[in-house]
């Protein structure tokens, strides 16, 4: 293993298709017109010198060491801002550019304090520059102190605000690179050059410190800086790093590509991969920094059983934790039934290890229950897009928004819950993209630096599919529809009587107004908008899913879609934004109670013979249980037991209270987790797992692009999770032998149409495949429903509109709404453990002025939020994102117990939670509620692990 | 599962599927229970049918004939 360079051409690739040929140094090449001098000598293998230029940003020409001469023009002009010109010859190296070079290094380095692993070092050496003549006697930002004794009114001290990264303004040259990375490869504009001449100097925000700023943290400016002067902290503690591996990162749905780059088996720093398909070099808070939490010190790294919950774990061997639980299953089955048992198998985890599980509850459980977290997020993408489209994943890749004309945004954050993708949907929208928000809260996107929607229809929750069947109202009654795309793609039947429902007045936003809240002008003039201006494409989130109507939801988006001709094609589409890393391959693994791997359902007799043929066992034909019909099941008395993979049902579920119940009444609980975690409260086994840094497997994002997750060090707990499930199989009676991560992926692909083309040897090759894989496109298919739909012809689906019977009354006349935040992740197990809590230490209740004030509730008091099915307390914050009579907050903190608020209504299809929903009433508080105590104590007592005693020396 | 909770579910599955023709939502709505409702939950609603099926929308109750009956084993 060596430590992994890119090779950086200096200025992005040209995208012209017409070709220029000229003469660099006597080698001729040609290159796409538009490509630089600097890129077009990369490419013949000739480093220019540079400092300001970087691949992914546009030139800049400040530091003017890339200087070249061109026969026949005057001057030295930079070779990153000349552009390569037909019969031009570049000369890269001669003694007068040599002599200008080292002139302006030796500028430089005389106000720098040279440091011996920096690019300036690396830099000077380049151009030959061994000794420089200036000491630090005149005006320079290196010394604090002057010659006279006096303080260096140039010199700042260091900016340690930022917990993972220092800024040392001495180290600065002013090149502008960090600038630009936060506006053009960010889109934040937090940093700026303020100052003229030599009192310039790098300014984030309004001169503050990074932390005070609008800095948010990705780490774009570390990246780029050249000089050192902005450095991660982990590797001015640790050191340089010696060698690399590239993997996937663990947070959400994006999945970025990234280097760890390791100095033995320790982590040095998290660097995004330039050449990773979803983010193609860019990276976020989270992937970027917050991995400190899989070597934190909550890591439980022993296997734990014991026989109450509200005994203390007592450590055991993997022997004995793996026959414990093996036992009580098949106990519990022999008392209550084949189907008492389950398992849930989770979004953090690889495809294979998911893929095992959910193979081990069919096979060695010899039920169909296992469900997954995706239930309670995107599961009714799964029905809503299968119904329409005939697939269940979305249609485009990321690049794909980079020719998009018209972005409909609904029900998603990108900036808080995707910030990767966010700032590239952020980059397009410089450009000149029209932008449409549907969303109750005015998110980040609505109005930020350079980015303003030209319309946010401020709906309130629970109308989504009001709002969009008004939209589609509008395109039909005004004539806007695509009619050749329908007539050619579209079953025509199915459109016809699609076309009589949503004609009717009922649907129009003037009947719609007084139910949605949105002003029916706005909402006419946002569909002419998404149905003329150009590629029209739809991302969405949870706002979307998370309903009463979110499978119905997610149906009328693919009607506006296929009514606008919007599917099929680079720039348009219905893209779902997953919320955590794989919960696209989750769903494609068979997680789900009613389909194997590819979505095939248990019921088809074809299927089930095949996958009984490979498994060499009987397979259960009926649907299992879904997540909240365990509960329900549990607290009934026919449920018994529960596998939980790597997720916090305790604490991520609705209706907390309903969900402890449930567990309660469990006879074995076996969480497999890093840590124990609000669910192994209720535990009776607990198998320690690996974090993604010790996982050798697959993650699907949310463009359906599976990226290799590689091993970066050994399992601490001394197993892969896939293993454990092994031979808790093997345990139970079902021989389930894996040699590899790799032999997993290769039964997936004998047994899943869509991923048959497959293999890790495949994705190390090509970097990353998007399903469909297999012989029809051996290489992947980065766009879905090109020249027809997969179900054949697209089919309208009627989306009546039906309210949630969540209504607010005078015990309870707010809706409360919950989300994320940026630098924490679902239910914050890795997030917290991270110096992320310097941006978000607890959740607040955003509420709005008016009803603040009513209540008499001022900012930062702590306020009581009720529902019909529980209780809890939080801090007060008051904002105006929140249209009044709405209120918002998080789940990120297991104390904040916004789920115990949450309630039991969910999606018609799917049993997806309505989350977004729930009628509260807000008062002032000056205590935590009943749940929070118990909470508490609960937290003490059935988290206690067993000392062993202490055994004297010989 | 408490019968308000099962009644609340199969309802919301026919509230969708009123929006087609009657003969068609009944089949729908059969088949979206037969496709995602485990067996005991599909008991659970043919033992509240016999009881006279007291606040199940008429489209379920129209659809039970569709509706495959669960092998009381299988929990």
């Amino acid at each position: 293993m060596t430590l992994i360079t890119e090779i950086d051409y200096g200025t992005p690739k040209s995208k012209s298709t017409a070709m220029v040929t000229l003469e660099i140094d006597g080698h001729s090449i040609t290159v796409p017109e538009g490509t630089s001098i600097m890129r077009a000598a990369m490419e013949l293998g000739t480093q220019i010198p540079k400092l300001c230029a970087t691949d992914n940003m546009a030139s800049f020409g400040s530091c003017r060491l890339c200087l070249v001469e061109i026969e026949g023009r005057k001057g030295t002009p930079a070779s990153c801002t000349t552009p390569v010109a037909p019969g031009i010859k570049v000369h890269t190296q001669t003694e007068r550019l040599g002599k200008l070079r080292q002139g302006v290094m030796e500028l430089y380095l005389s106000d720098h304090p040279i440091a011996g692993d920096s690019a300036m070092q690396d830099m000077a050496d380049s151009v030959g520059l061994s000794h420089v003549r200036y000491g630090f006697e005149g005006e320079n930002h290196v010394s604090p102190v002057r010659l006279d004794g006096e303080a260096n009114p140039r010199f700042k001290e260091k900016d340690e605000s930022n917990p993972y990264f220092t800024f040392d303004p001495a180290k600065c040259i002013v090149c502008s690179r960090c600038v630009r990375a936060c506006e053009e490869v960010q889109g934040t504009f937090a940093l700026t050059i303020d100052g003229r001449g030599f009192a310039s100097h790098v300014s984030a925000g309004m001169d503050e410190n990074f932390m005070e700023s609008e800095c948010v943290s990705c780490g774009a400016c570390v990246q780029a800086c050249p000089t050192g002067s902005l450095l991660e902290k982990s590797v001015i503690a640790l050191g340089k790093p010696e060698t690399s591996v590239i993997t996937t990162c663990a947070y959400c749905g994006v999945g970025c590509s990234f280097k760890a780059e390791m100095k033995g088996d320790e982590v040095v720093r998290m660097v995004p991969w330039k050449d990773g398909g979803a983010n193609e070099g860019h990276s976020c808070v989270k992937g970027r920094f917050a991995w400190g939490y899989a070597s934190h010190k909550d890591r439980v790294t022993k296997p734990m059983v014991r026989d109450r919950i509200t005994d203390p774990w007592k450590e055991v061997s993997w022997e004995e934790a793996i026959g414990f639980a093996a036992r009580r299953f098949m106990e519990i089955q022999k008392k209550y039934g084949r189907g008492s048992i389950g398992g849930i198998t989770s979004s953090r985890c690889t495809n294979e290890e998911v893929f095992a599980v959910q193979k081990m509850v069919r096979t060695a459980f010899h039920n169909n229950n296992v469900d997954t977290c995706a239930r309670v997020c995107h599961s009714p993408t799964g029905y809503g897009l299968s119904k329409t489209f005939g697939t269940s994943a979305g249609t485009q890749d990321f690049k794909s928004v980079d020719e998009c004309d018209v972005m409909l945004v609904i029900g998603a954050n990108p900036t808080d819950a995707h910030p990767v993708f966010a700032s590239r949907m952020k980059k397009r929208l410089r450009e000149g993209a029209k932008l449409i928000i549907l969303d109750p809260r005015r998110i980040d996107m609505v109005r930020s630096p350079h980015v303003v929607a030209d319309f946010h229809l401020p709906l309130r929750p629970g109308t989504n599919v009001a709002v969009v069947n008004a939209l589609s109202h509008v395109i039909l009654t005004e004539g806007l529809e695509a009619k050749a795309y329908i007539a050619e793609r579209c079953d025509p039947k199915e459109f016809a009587r699609w076309t009589d429902f949503i004609r009717q007045p009922v649907n129009s936003p003037e009947a719609m107004e007084s139910i949605t809240g949105v002003s029916a002008a706005e909402v006419r003039a946002a569909a002419r908008l998404y149905a003329t201006g150009g590629n029209g494409a739809i991302y969405y989130g949870l706002g979307v899913t998370e309903h009463s109507q979110g499978s119905t939801m997610v149906m009328a988006m693919a009607n506006l879609a296929m009514l606008t001709g919007n599917v099929g094609r680079n720039g348009v589409g219905v893209n779902p934004l997953r919320g955590q890393n794989n919960v696209q391959g989750s769903c494609d693994m068979g997680s789900f109670p009613h389909e194997y791997s590819g979505y095939r359902h248990v019921g088809d007799n074809s299927v089930r013979e095949m996958f009984e043929q490979v498994w060499q066992t009987a397979l259960d034909s009926e649907p299992g249980l879904r997540i909240p019909n365990m509960f329900d099941a549990a607290v009934e008395g026919t449920f018994k037991g529960l596998y939980v993979q790597g997720e916090d049902i305790a604490q991520s579920d609705p209706n907390t209270n309903h969900v402890t119940h449930a567990l309660e009444a469990l006879e074995c609980v076996v969480v497999q987790d890093l840590f124990l975690n609000e669910t192994a409260a209720f535990a009776h086994v607990f198998f320690p797992g690996t974090s993604f840094l010790e996982k050798d497997g697959t993650f699907t994002n949310a463009e359906r692009r599976i990226n290799r997750v590689r091993q970066v060090k050994a399992p601490m707990q001394g197993k892969d999770e896939w293993q454990v499930v092994c031979e808790l199989s093997q345990a139970m009676g079902y021989d389930m032998h894996y040699n590899s991560a790799s032999e997993i992926m290769d039964e997936i692909a004998r047994v899943t149409p869509t991923f048959a083309g497959v293999s890790f040897e495949k994705l190390d090759r090509l970097g990353s495949v998007q399903w469909p894989c297999n012989d029809k496109a051996p290489e992947g298919t980065p766009l879905m429903h090109v020249g027809g739909f997969v179900r054949g012809l697209g089919r309208f689906m009627i989306t009546e509109f039906v309210p949630t019977t969540e209504r607010t009354n005078r015990f309870f006349p707010l809706i409360l709404t919950t989300g994320r935040i940026l630098s924490q992740y679902n239910v914050g197990a890795q997030t917290r453990r991270t110096q992320n809590v310097a941006w978000h230490a607890e959740d607040v209740l955003e509420i709005h002025p008016h009803d603040a004030e009513v209540r008499g509730i001022r900012n930062g008091q702590m306020v009581s939020i009720s529902s019909r099915v529980g209780a809890t307390t939080l801090r007060a914050l008051i904002s105006e994102r929140m249209a009044q009579g709405v209120v918002y907050t998080t789940f990120h903190h297991p104390v904040s117990g916004a789920n115990v608020i949450t309630t039991e209504n969910s999606d018609w299809a799917t049993n997806c939670p309505e989350y977004k929903v729930t009628a509260v009433q807000v008062t002032l508080s000056n205590q935590q509620s009943d749940w929070q105590k118990d909470w508490e104590i609960r937290e003490d007592e059935n988290k206690r692990i067993a000392v062993k005693p202490l055994v004297a020396a010989e | 599962m408490e019968t308000r909770d099962m009644l609340r579910m199969a309802n919301q599955i026919a509230d969708f599927f009123k929006g087609y023709p009657r003969e068609e939502a009944r089949k729908e709505a059969a088949t979206h229970l037969n496709n995602y409702w485990d067996p005991r939950m599909r008991k659970h609603l043919f033992e509240h049918l016999a009881k006279g099926g007291e606040g199940l929308d008429p489209l379920i109750i129209e659809a039970a004939a569709q509706i495959r009956k669960p092998k009381m084993d299988a929990a």
